[in-house]
């Protein structure tokens, strides 16, 4: 089932992959081809935080590709046992897991907060090496930076010139949290 | 990215973060399949060609531990041109090479070749068991390839992450500057290895013509000013950490002043420190205020970004973020009192 959907999506982005994108292109076609993949990939689920809408949970568009608000401080996550080992917080920008807390990114071009000071380059290594900025600590989970790094360089290069093109929030999302070591918090290490 | 949700999230929880998997960085029909064929050794065995020379920073990176031998051979008749103390260009053919040992063993040998004038090639080669030839990592690297202390084992990096370290503002070639190679060697750098004879030096290139510089640029040896701790921290620094935290570096969100000149003044140095004093980090520690961080909080060691990290081995907080299991006793020890230090140094 996994991997038939793995294959499935990556299928579908390739048949939908256009010639390699010269330089003297039109931007606009990079813009409108990155709207279109970051659509298709569902980035706006888990790096827009939801808001209850009136037909329930929905991306709040006001912070679009903001990741994870920082005024919202959320309690120590749940217990996790047996086979529930993960879990999401109701804005959808929050998990936590074997790998400790993570926190969806800010992906608007906020110079402080997102992607504004990014280069395309760290852009494509970031998504290629599954490391921050392609070369720091790692991208942590649910972020599926092996399927959206599956893309061609024009097409990744089209989502961040997408990404480039949209209002900048400022929003500093938190530090992801490690998890305990043997029961011991990071500062008694 | 509900889509991929599912995938990662059991993906990475059951196997972790591992190592890095990544695209070739490099055609890999550029590079021999066999340690062996790379032109480290005589043909046929393994003793190491003489035109390959063999050298020690005085600031060894950090590696859990791993016992290290290093070489370069530059193309005969060609010298490195130092346009400065600090930037040095390696003539086309150049390679180095470094050997990494756990218990006797040897584990891996990375070469590093400027195979043409548009960059360098980056490759590693893991020994066999029998300890006779290396072959050639795959660009991905190879994962958990021996422990290094109890549940920890040494991975061999991808192409991708040497890229990470050796292409971040400055030279490629990291180990092999003037302040490394310096005659006036740090007596209590952490993991400091003795001169070998045959070992070269910054003497060694200036006096073999080995290097184009400017009349008198290297009449000094290299040293880091100011007192023993001092120096030994900072140059620590510059050699764990400068790589990628320095003004250049291509991750603007990492510019510390962190990677150290040969002919640093005093007054340049009190510059670092407080540069580092006074900046926060995006990484926050746990429980404080989000942007409220110092990466280096004078008397408080527990209280600074750059010691808390350098400390830690969890994925999200660890510095360096690659090729480290282990956490370094020594460093963490010496950077410590350094931070101390400063502290006293403040109340006065």
């Amino acid at each position: 089932m996994i991997p038939a959907l793995i294959s499935s999506v990556t299928l579908v982005a390739n048949n939908n992959a256009r010639p390699a994108t010269s330089a003297a292109a039109p931007a606009v076609d990079a813009v409108a081809r990155g709207k279109y993949l970051v659509t298709f990939g569902s980035c706006n689920d888990c790096h827009t935080p939801f808001k209850l809408g009136p037909q329930g949970p929905e991306p709040d568009m006001a912070r679009q590709l903001s990741g994870h608000p920082s005024g919202l401080v959320l309690p120590p996550p749940p217990p996790l046992k047996g086979a529930w080992v993960w879990a999401g917080a109701g804005t959808n920008t929050a998990f936590a897991g074997p790998w400790g807390i993570s926190y969806t990114a800010n992906l608007t071009p906020d110079k402080e907060t997102g992607l504004g000071n990014w280069t395309e380059e760290q852009f494509l290594m970031a998504l290629r090496s599954g490391r921050h900025e392609g070369k720091g600590r790692p991208i942590l989970p649910p972020m599926p930076w092996r399927f959206v790094g599956s893309l061609t360089d024009d097409d990744l290069k089209a989502v961040f010139a997408y990404l480039r093109s949209i209002p900048a929030v400022s929003n500093k999302v938190p530090s992801p949290v490690d998890p305990p070591e043997d029961g011991k918090p990071e500062s008694k290490q | 990215m509900t889509r991929g949700c599912v995938v990662a999230v059991l993906a990475l929880a059951l196997a972790g973060a591992g190592v890095t998997r990544t695209r070739a960085a490099q055609p890999a029909d550029t590079l021999p399949e066999r340690l062996s064929a790379t032109g480290l050794y005589l043909p046929g065995t393994l003793t190491v060609d003489p035109r390959n020379r063999a050298f020690s920073p005085q600031y060894p990176l950090w590696t859990d531990g791993a016992h290290k031998a290093r070489w370069i051979q530059l193309p005969a008749g060609r010298r490195i041109v130092a346009t400065d103390a600090d930037t040095w260009e390696f003539p086309v053919g150049t390679r180095l090479w470094k050997e990494f040992a756990f218990e006797g063993r040897r584990v891996e040998t990375r070469l590093l070749w400027r195979a043409t004038a548009a960059g360098w090639i980056y490759a590693s080669y893991v020994w066999n068991e029998a300890q006779t030839d290396a072959t050639l990592a795959p660009a991905e690297g190879r994962a958990d390839v021996v422990e290094v202390a109890p549940g920890k084992r040494h991975s061999v990096p991808s192409r991708q992450d040497c890229r990470a370290c050796h292409e971040n503002g400055g030279s490629n070639v990291l180990g092999f500057s003037a302040l490394q190679l310096s005659p006036d060697r740090d007596p209590a750098a952490p993991h400091g290895e003795a001169l070998q004879p045959g070992m070269i030096t910054l003497q060694t290139l200036v006096d073999e013509h080995l290097i184009d510089a400017a009349p008198g640029l290297f009449a000094l040896a290299p040293r880091i000013p100011g007192d023993a701790r001092t120096r030994s921290a900072l140059g620590y620094l510059s050699a764990n950490c400068g790589h990628c935290h320095n003004p250049q570096s291509t991750a603007a969100t990492v510019r510390f002043p962190l990677r150290m000149p040969a002919y640093a003044s005093a007054a340049q140095v009190e510059r670092t420190v407080d540069a580092l004093v006074a900046r926060t980090t995006k990484w926050d520690l746990p429980h404080s205020v989000p942007g409220t961080t110092s990466a280096v909080k004078p008397g408080a060691p527990d209280l600074s970004a750059l010691f808390v990290r350098m400390r830690s081995r969890r994925p999200s907080s660890q510095m360096p973020p690659l090729g480290t299991t282990v956490a370094d006793r020594d460093a963490i020890e010496l950077v410590s009192a350094w931070i101390e230090g400063l502290g006293r140094a403040e109340a006065h």
